[in-house]
């Protein structure tokens, strides 16, 4: 019977993710020849969004203000960050197909919260090498900037990062529990999120009044690589958007899991009140 | 669907009898017409895929403008009309055109149901394609259409109103789809000889999509990509269509370009016609 | 957690009022109410062992998932294991354990023994705990000769077994069982209901069980509870049920020449006749006689060819309980 006595001993209260975590590493590396595939498909997909850039710089020497090598510092700060959320939070995204097939329901029989334990259900390894590209793509930027480097630099930039894979965890999050609402129509909230990583690594002064709205605000994908660089670089900005907002990157990730909770818990309600 | 795309009576099928000709044309004009009624099903997904492409829509539209502007009024031959009418045009089509390399043939090669599909009396290269040509061109009525208004209601798009352009033009857009599922089968039919076609699936959705233009037009590309996208058929998927709809390319250029396509269509045909009867005779040779 | 599970030490289930109601979509935008369980007042006692019927869509699913704490009732109360479902979800997941016959709790792509080392670290089970128990399982569900198999490779019967290994691994009070049976293998079916009494036996857990086959109730319960249109229908013993309508099982003989119908076999009806008496059905009562007696009695009289033994369907239990309320 339940013991409690009989517990604990190894414990620690990550135990468990750790247990589940560890398992899905070992599964995915096992079939060596599938694994390496996908790691280098996801090298060569970087690559060629960094080709996008590149051709685009070729004819232009700067877009809404900011130069080549700015722009790489911003997409290398977003892709890093993007595709560190999506490495240990990404699969959220197959919530649908969890509902579908009644693996919720399971998580319910196990003692830790649901969102936890959905989040560390799978872990996605193979793209360690996205974010090698997105590092790559960083280091270069920071090496061809001309910036003041000082300690204070150096912390405003780890910030930043962790600002920034906290705002698109908080994304992906947030698309999960709107997605107990609509089941059938995942693409829609792929539309924010994989429209918010492919904004990210764009200069947001080039943005019309819609994505101002929607980008700039209510999803503050601005804040996670744009308006850092502009505040780092001391560059003159967006006229709608002072270049001191690039320190608010943290707020911007308080913000998005205030809304990814509540999304998460709205959808949770949803759910067990049997709409799902 | 009244579609009877023309490279493909140059099939095998031609030196068939006369009447088997309109037999063939009638069941593949089913097979195209159950392939749209199935497209109907999944509607809650072309509405997110709707919702996604005019995201992106705006997002391209932006960074391309500004890059027109930054170049003085012009990029790599389109000014800023052009250039909205580019990227409008590309989401347009990108529900329909197949820039991801899956199929269901895929599946079922790999799980060797296709021996099923070999017994039948129908060609298997030009039964899947009616099939899945019909489901895409069902997609041009949830996502392509309505993101042509959208781009010229509120995204400032403007199209030509000559008859014989929009001709042309839907012409080239059906001859882009037919040209990516053609595409796509040969993904999938590299599993007659390799047990995984993962690899080759995912090199088409990272190649043939840089190459179609779906991030920057081809034009763009310095000279010796320019070249390089030029011999491959990708062009033809988006950056072709797209220039004959918004009248970018016309009068003889344009029949030009569409003429390509129609190359390009009887050329991956005719590979697609090879792989198939070798991968048959591998089955056969394996099965026995 | 010690104060709740005496508590819980007197009854497992505590239900009062329970009632769930669902929206559905009937047509275009038009949505309807449906009554899925309605005012369900019961008690299960610790020890008990309760099988749980009623045709499809009579409301049993529901009401697990609101024992489970995974649906929130419209209204009524529900406790189980002494503890409130939704709001104590992740203590009563300590205490309770659940198979569901159509979702698996196991990770297909993994070893089914590396399934259960994840579910001792999710149920944080001592090292010692976690070997006594999974060597237990393994042994009394033999599971032993595919643990290393991956579980999408397993039989559906294999890995039903493996799954109610993966529901008891940290010891529930309570087990509830979903359907367990459906689609085994009279084999299977029948290790696996041995299981189950033996476990009851060694560690006094609770059982509440979902069926449509009314060997498993026969076998396993010393409980029904019949429910019908959400509604609680029936409440007692199995042989008060077989009085009440009779559970008949039915014996189907082939003969080896056409018969006349096999009238007047001692405490067996005749139903009917196929192939000009070359094929006939026999009802009888379990508690009246045994299919051994029935067969004797028939050999007697005809040469048998072939044999088969029909369980009772629960669908017609409940229809014939019906039918004799005079509903």
């Amino acid at each position: 019977m339940a013991d409690p006595a009989l517990r604990g001993g190894r414990t620690g209260w990550w135990r468990p993710y750790r247990a589940v975590l560890a398992s899905r590493v070992r599964a995915q590396t096992s079939y060596r020849g599938s694994f390496a595939l996908d790691l280098a498909s996801s090298v060569l997909i970087g690559l060629v969004e960094l080709a996008e850039i590149w051709v685009l710089y070729r004819s232009v020497d700067a877009l809404g203000g900011l130069d080549l090598a700015a722009v790489l510092l911003v997409f290398g700060i977003a892709d890093t960050a993007f595709s560190t959320a999506d490495l240990f939070v990404g699969h959220v995204d197959t919530l649908p197909r969890y509902l579908r097939a009644g693996t919720l329901d399971v998580f319910y029989l196990r003692p830790q919260p649901l969102l936890a334990q959905l989040v560390t259900s799978e872990i996605s390894v193979r793209r360690v090498t996205r974010i090698g590209v997105g590092l790559t793509a960083l280091v270069v930027g920071l090496a061809v900037n001309d910036i003041a480097w000082s300690p204070l630099v150096v912390a405003f930039l780890v910030v930043v990062l962790v600002a920034s894979t906290l705002t698109f965890a908080g994304l992906f999050v947030a698309a999960a529990g709107v997605q107990f609402f609509l089941v059938d129509a995942s693409e829609m909230t792929n539309a924010v999120v994989y429209g918010g990583r492919y904004a990210a690594t764009q200069p947001a002064s080039v943005w019309g009044k819609p994505l101002v709205a929607l980008f700039g605000f209510a999803v503050p994908i601005a804040f996670t690589a744009y308006l850092p660089v502009v505040a780092l670089l001391g560059l003159p900005g967006a006229e709608w958007l002072p270049s001191w907002l690039g320190w608010l990157a943290p707020l911007a990730a308080v913000w998005t899991w205030a809304v990814a909770l509540l999304a998460w818990r709205t959808g949770v309600r949803h759910y067990q009140g049997g709409g799902g | 669907m009244r579609l009877s795309p023309g490279p493909q009576r140059r099939g095998p099928e031609q030196d068939l009898p006369r009447g088997a000709a309109s037999t063939w044309l009638r069941v593949h004009g089913r097979l195209l017409a159950s392939g749209f009624r199935r497209g109907a099903a999944y509607r809650g997904a072309a509405l997110g895929g709707l919702v996604a492409n005019v995201t992106f829509g705006f997002l391209k539209v932006s960074v391309l403008t500004a890059a027109v502007a930054a170049g003085g009024g012009e990029l790599g031959g389109y000014d800023e009309a052009a250039i909205i009418a580019y990227a409008w045009l590309s989401q347009a089509l990108l529900g329909s055109v197949n820039l991801f390399g899956r199929t269901d043939l895929a599946d079922r090669i790999k799980d060797g149901s296709v021996a099923v599909d070999l017994l039948r009396p129908l060609d298997v290269q030009t039964a899947t394609t009616a099939q899945e040509v019909g489901r895409a061109l069902f997609q041009l009525l949830p996502r392509g259409l309505p993101i042509i208004v959208l781009g010229v209601l509120v995204g400032g798009m403007r199209l030509p109103t000559d008859p014989a352009t929009l001709a042309l033009g839907l012409l080239s857009a059906l001859l882009a789809v037919l040209l990516s599922f053609l595409l796509v089968y040969l993904v999938a039919a590299t599993g007659f000889w390799t047990v995984e076609t993962r690899g080759v699936q995912v090199l088409y959705m990272i190649v043939s999509g840089f190459l179609a233009g779906l991030f920057v037009p081809v034009t763009l590309f310095p000279q010796w990509l320019y070249a390089l996208a030029l011999a491959t058929p990708f062009p033809s998927l988006l950056q072709v269509p797209i220039d004959v709809i918004s009248g970018r390319v016309d009068g003889a250029a344009a029949l030009g370009v569409v003429g390509v396509q129609v190359a390009w269509v009887a050329a991956v045909f005719a590979v697609g016609h090879l792989m198939t009867r070798a991968g048959r005779r591998r089955l056969e040779v394996q099965g026995g | 957690m010690t104060t709740a599970s005496s508590a819980s030490g007197t009854t497992a289930i505590e239900v009062a009022g329970l009632t769930r109601r669902f929206r559905v979509r009937s047509r275009g935008f038009a949505r309807k109410e449906v009554t899925a369980v309605d005012g369900l007042t019961l008690t299960v006692g610790a020890g008990e062992s309760v099988g749980y019927i009623g045709a499809n869509g009579a409301g049993k699913s529901t009401t697990i998932k609101m024992l489970a704490g995974i649906l929130v009732p419209s209204a009524g109360t529900v406790r189980t294991c002494g503890l409130e479902p939704v709001r104590q979800r992740r203590e009563l997941a300590r205490r309770l354990g659940v198979v569901f016959g159509q979702r698996s709790q196991l990770w297909w792509d993994l070893p089914l023994a590396e399934s259960y080392r994840i579910l001792a670290a999710v149920h944080s089970l001592s090292p010692q705990r976690e070997r006594e128990r999974t060597a237990e399982l393994v042994e009394r569900l033999e599971l032993g000769e595919f643990l290393a198999t991956p579980v999408r490779q397993l039989s559906l019967g294999q890995r039903m077994r493996g799954e109610v290994a993966a529901a008891l691994l940290h010891s529930p009070a309570l087990l509830v069982l979903d359907e367990p049976t459906i689609g085994l293998d009279v084999l299977s079916k029948q290790r696996l209901r041995e299981f189950l009494l033996a476990e009851r036996a060694a560690h006094g857990t609770t059982l509440l069980l979902t069926t449509h086959d009314m060997g498993d109730v026969s076998r396993l319960c010393e409980r029904v509870l019949l429910v019908d249109r959400g509604r609680l229908a029936y409440d007692g013993s199995l042989a008060g049920l077989s009085k009440t309508v009779g559970a008949r099982r039915v014996l189907v003989v082939d003969l080896a020449a056409p018969a006349p119908d096999l009238l007047g076999v001692p405490h067996a009806e005749h139903l009917g006749s196929e192939g000009g008496g070359l094929r006939q059905r026999l009802a009888f009562d379990d508690a009246a006689t045994t299919a051994a007696a029935v067969l004797s009695a028939v050999s007697e009289r005809v040469e048998v060819r072939d044999l088969s033994v029909e369980e009772p369907d629960v669908e017609d239990v409940v229809r014939r309980i019906y039918a004799a309320g005079g509903r």
